[in-house]
């Protein structure tokens, strides 16, 4: 019985430490899959950053970037914007994937999808266009 | 007889203990992820690479003529 005893102790003191060693958990952004992705964006960002500032592409309110008006854009670069958005909607669906996954937890997808949506709004640039509950909104 | 019951029953105890510790990490780190979103849209809107070349270009003016 004593033994008993003693083992559910030790138990208990595992349990204990392992939850406050995870009270403070800082999530991992610095892994070979991220840092790709990272690159990727930023380097189509020259691209997209004068559309952003047209307003011929905005930034959704689930995380990702749609097109929202071309009637300032030629008509030669439509499709060319088409591309670029989807391009970036593949990386930042990834990115939010990879961020989940390398940290062991592939659940929180969608968790981290919402925390971007509202860092990528927060931190645009006044006169870019987000998508808020009640349609596009000029910030 | 007995020590196989104890056995089995501190076999329990640890299963119990270890599948508690995998719950613990279950939830998701808000404040954890804000830090790590900024960080990574900082780095691909380049935000804070703008502010520094500013800061060096000063060190760099005196250099060209």
């Amino acid at each position: 019985m004593q033994k008993l005893m003693s083992i559910f102790i030790v138990v208990m003191a595992l349990f204990l430490s392992s939850s406050l060693a995870n009270a403070v958990p800082d999530l991992e952004v610095n892994t070979p899959a991220i840092s790709a992705i990272k690159n990727s964006m930023q380097a189509r960002h020259n691209q997209l950053a004068p559309h952003y500032a047209s307003g011929a592409i905005g930034l959704t309110k689930d995380g990702l970037i749609a097109v929202r008006d071309t009637t300032a854009v030629p008509l030669k670069d439509r499709q060319g914007i088409n591309a670029l958005v989807a391009a970036e909607n593949t990386d930042r669906n990834a990115l939010y994937k990879e961020i989940a996954a390398g940290n062991g937890h592939p659940e929180w997808r969608g968790d981290i999808q919402g925390t971007f949506a509202g860092r990528w709004i927060d931190k645009a640039q006044s006169g870019w266009y987000y998508q808020s509950d009640s349609g596009w909104v000029k910030k | 007889m007995k020590s196989n019951l104890t056995k089995s029953i501190s076999l329990l105890a640890v299963i119990a203990g270890l599948s508690s510790c995998v719950t613990i990490n279950i939830y998701f780190p808000a404040a954890a992820a804000e830090k790590a979103a900024d960080k990574i849209i900082d780095d691909v809107w380049q935000l804070k690479d703008e502010a520094q070349t500013t800061t060096n270009k000063p060190v760099d003016a005196p250099a060209a003529k």
